[in-house]
């Protein structure tokens, strides 16, 4: 064994695993005997993304999830090895890949971050503590290791061993990754580099109180500047979908009100306020018309859009750079939209008005539709992907 | 605008500050309108700026670009035909370069303009010229690189000149000897890039076991300080090596950029950068860049009214800095003088939007 791989729990399979069925119990006692230890773990009070983690596999919360299936996964089994390769950014995310592969029937190789982040350690210690002691039965089950991104041959190899790779990251990694081959009937899941956006009903804002608008702002921090504008779901364009006037005085509410949340939270990085000032000059010159819009400080920097124009996508910064756009009705959207596109989130709009625009419309992207605040929220249906069928076979009877 | 011959003949530290500043205001804002007729993408961004031109009551409220611009837009205000020569940054292997497009007006302005500034510190002479680096960095034409644009942008001042490194990098004792025994008694102007000069000069002395005496030296040095800083070498350290090994005293720092070559800041006998007639250094604060206080560190904005090629001549660079005083240096000359402390650091992002960590 490579003297570069380090195991953080568990062990990696060495002969084929049994698969077992969707949301069997022993995924679901393991998963909950995890989250009853998490929550009881004083180190990882400290952070909420570990606490989140714990809840969403309390055992109510599992149930939940089941039911939703309502019996629809009868006759399934999970596809035996999962790989993933988690981000190496978002700390939580390994956790979430390995718990769903899990329900839906898997052992994992989980290559989690090889940053040492504290998360990481505190849920991989909880895991290795329950397969010591009474859930020794699924030791090669959740196997999480870390290695450098530069070992493609231990990539190779546990590429070589999966029956399902999971590639989490941007285009350059499911393109690296890709190069290790996988079994003749072995096929990946990936999640690519995505674009996320917005949209407001000016009226929403303004029939707001304060109390009310704090909430949503506090809801818009958390998806936007609480990872730096950096996760595939943190929304780049506003879309203001009313009359021009009241839209006008809706923007100026609600970037106030952003502001002050901003403004006691975020600080500037230098480079930061370099990367969004080079942003909005891309933007004045690759698409016609824009406007960089007064702010009261670099926290915030806004580009307003004459149109949504193709390849505005790649007029992005992290550390809060939004692109803005006023239009009575969403139709706009059908110009831009394309597989690039993710998470729609939304203020004063019924969720099943928008999944209906983008059914009716035909839409080639969008695949997750979430109120502000919470547009990284775990779901098992991600990207498009529901994780339980995709990680799992059916069988059938002719 | 001031005209093609007029604007190089000024003094270099002559102008006081309130006299200084108005004629930056109109030269600068007419620039502005200059490359707004002449370059789309700056007319383009001029637009979109959130303050109109016209009511800009001194040029630090002009737009200023980021000089990463120039690695990713090729910004020109003339047409292709009128092109001279393009420089480029010297950037790391892999990383994007600035493109700078000149055309002989601005291309003669830099020439001038730099050497109003250095007969300053040089006399008015020309000297025996000992460059401490490579021949090898220009005689590859392909690339006008910013070290070899250096080199021959500084060789105007040269009566005389011998490379002091082969092109192995290595110290050529016999050629300086024979250069130092023509020129016994004479002021020799020394000219290189200052980590070059650390790692290669320097270093090349001690292992040659050789001590020239170029204490009628006058050593020029610009390129950053940034290798330098990762080594802990301080200015005083630098100095002090210089002084041991070969008996220079008169040494000048400078900086500058090939975004704005020609208007380069040297530093005086007294330790400080100071701002000629034709450019200026405002330091912008990075939470909303507005203009900081005297002392205060901030991102260094220079305006130079030499570019009339390429829309440079507001740029706003990733240095940090901050202005020590105006017209009251020591040393007497007028302008603002100031110092930097090095450029702005990325921190480690956040986010899912790339998996694979970049190697340490």
């Amino acid at each position: 064994m490579s003297k570069k791989l380090d195991c953080l729990c568990g062990e990696v399979p060495a002969a084929p695993v049994k698969p077992l069925a969707p949301f069997s119990q022993e995924a679901m006692g393991f998963l909950s005997a995890l989250s009853a230890r998490l929550l009881k773990d004083r180190e990882a009070k400290a952070y909420p993304d570990v606490i989140t983690f714990a809840f969403f596999c309390r055992r109510s919360s599992l149930e939940k999830m089941r039911q939703e299936y309502d019996g629809q996964l009868e006759g399934r089994l999970g596809r035996g090895i999962c790989f993933h390769v988690a981000p190496s950014n978002v700390p939580i995310n390994f956790a979430y890949s390995m718990a769903a592969a899990l329900l839906a029937g898997n052992a994992s190789v989980v290559k989690a971050s090889s940053r040492d982040f504290i998360q990481t350690r505190i849920v991989c210690r909880a895991m290795a503590e329950l397969l010591a002691g009474e859930w020794s039965c699924l030791t090669s089950y959740p196997c999480v290791v870390t290695y450098p991104r530069e070992e493609q041959e231990l990539t190779e190899r546990f590429s070589s061993l999966c029956d399902v790779r999971v590639i989490w990251g941007g285009d350059e990694t499911v393109r690296r990754v890709r190069e290790a081959p996988l079994k003749p009937r072995a096929f990946d899941v990936t999640f690519a580099d995505r674009y996320s956006l917005l949209c407001i009903r000016p009226e929403a804002i303004l029939a707001m109180d304060e109390r009310a608008l704090v909430g949503l702002t506090l809801g818009f921090y958390n998806d936007t500047y609480l990872s730096d504008q950096n996760a595939c779901t943190s929304p780049r364009l506003v879309y203001w979908v009313g009359e021009r006037q009241q839209a006008d005085r809706a923007r100026e509410r609600f970037w106030n009100a952003v502001y002050a949340c901003v403004s006691a939270r975020y600080p500037v990085e230098p480079v930061i306020a370099v990367d969004k000032l080079t942003a909005g000059c891309r933007a004045a010159i690759r698409l016609e018309g824009s406007r960089m819009e007064p702010t009261q400080d670099n926290r915030i920097v806004r580009v307003l859009l004459e149109e949504l124009i193709p390849g505005m996508e790649d007029v992005r910064s992290p550390g809060g750079f939004f692109l803005e756009y006023v239009d009575e009705t969403l139709d706009a959207l059908c110009t831009v939209v394309d597989a690039r596109y993710q998470t729609l989130s939304y203020v004063g709009f019924e969720p099943e008005v928008l999944k209906r625009f983008v059914m009716e419309r035909g839409l080639s992207g969008i695949d997750r539709i979430a109120a502000v605040g919470h547009t990284m929220d775990f779901s098992l249906v991600w990207d498009g992907y529901d994780l339980i069928r995709s990680l799992s076979r059916k069988v059938a009877v002719l | 605008m001031t005209d093609l011959q007029t604007l190089p003949s000024l003094p270099p530290y002559g102008m006081a500050k309130e006299e200084k500043r108005a004629f930056l205001t109109a030269e600068l804002t007419q620039l502005c309108d200059w490359h707004a007729q002449r370059c789309p993408e700056y007319g383009r961004i001029l637009s979109a700026w959130p303050t109109r031109l016209e009511k800009a009551a001194s040029y630090e409220q002009l737009p200023f670009l980021p000089v990463r611009l120039f690695k990713e837009f090729s910004l020109k205000s003339v047409a292709d035909e009128a092109l001279h020569k393009t420089m480029t940054s010297s950037g790391t292997t892999g990383q994007q370069v600035s493109k700078i497009y000149l055309d002989r007006e601005t291309s003669a302005l830099q020439s001038k303009v730099l050497a109003k500034i250095v007969g300053e510190f040089l006399g008015k002479q020309r000297l025996p010229m000992i460059i401490l680096d490579s021949s090898a960095v220009i005689k590859n034409p392909a690339m006008f690189s910013a070290r070899g644009a250096g080199i021959l942008g500084f060789s105007i001042f040269a009566r005389e000149k011998v490379y002091a490194l082969n092109e192995r990098m290595e110290l050529d004792v016999e050629a300086l000897k024979a250069f130092l025994d023509k020129h016994q008694g004479e002021d020799i102007f020394l000219f290189g890039f200052t980590f070059m000069i650390w790692q290669h000069f320097c270093a090349g002395l001690h292992k040659a076991g050789y001590q020239p005496d170029l204490s009628k030296g006058i050593l020029i040095h610009g390129g950053g300080w940034k290798k330098l800083a990762d080594q802990k070498i301080s200015t005083e350290r630098f100095k002090a090596e210089l002084r041991e090994t070969c008996g220079v005293t008169r040494v000048h720092n400078y900086y500058g950029m090939v975004e704005q070559t020609g208007t380069i800041y040297m530093e005086c006998e007294h330790g400080h950068l100071h701002a000629p007639t034709w450019s200026d250094v405002t330091i912008r604060r990075p939470e909303d860049f507005s203009v900081a206080d005297k002392n205060e560190s901030g991102l260094i904005q220079v305006s130079s009214l030499l570019p009339r090629s390429y829309p440079g001549h507001i740029l706003l660079t990733e240095d940090e800095g901050r202005i020590l005083g105006e017209d009251d240096c020591p040393c007497g000359r007028m302008g603002k003088y100031f110092e930097i402390a090095g450029r702005i650091q990325r921190a480690e992002v956040r986010g899912c939007s790339d998996t694979y960590e970049q190697k340490a």
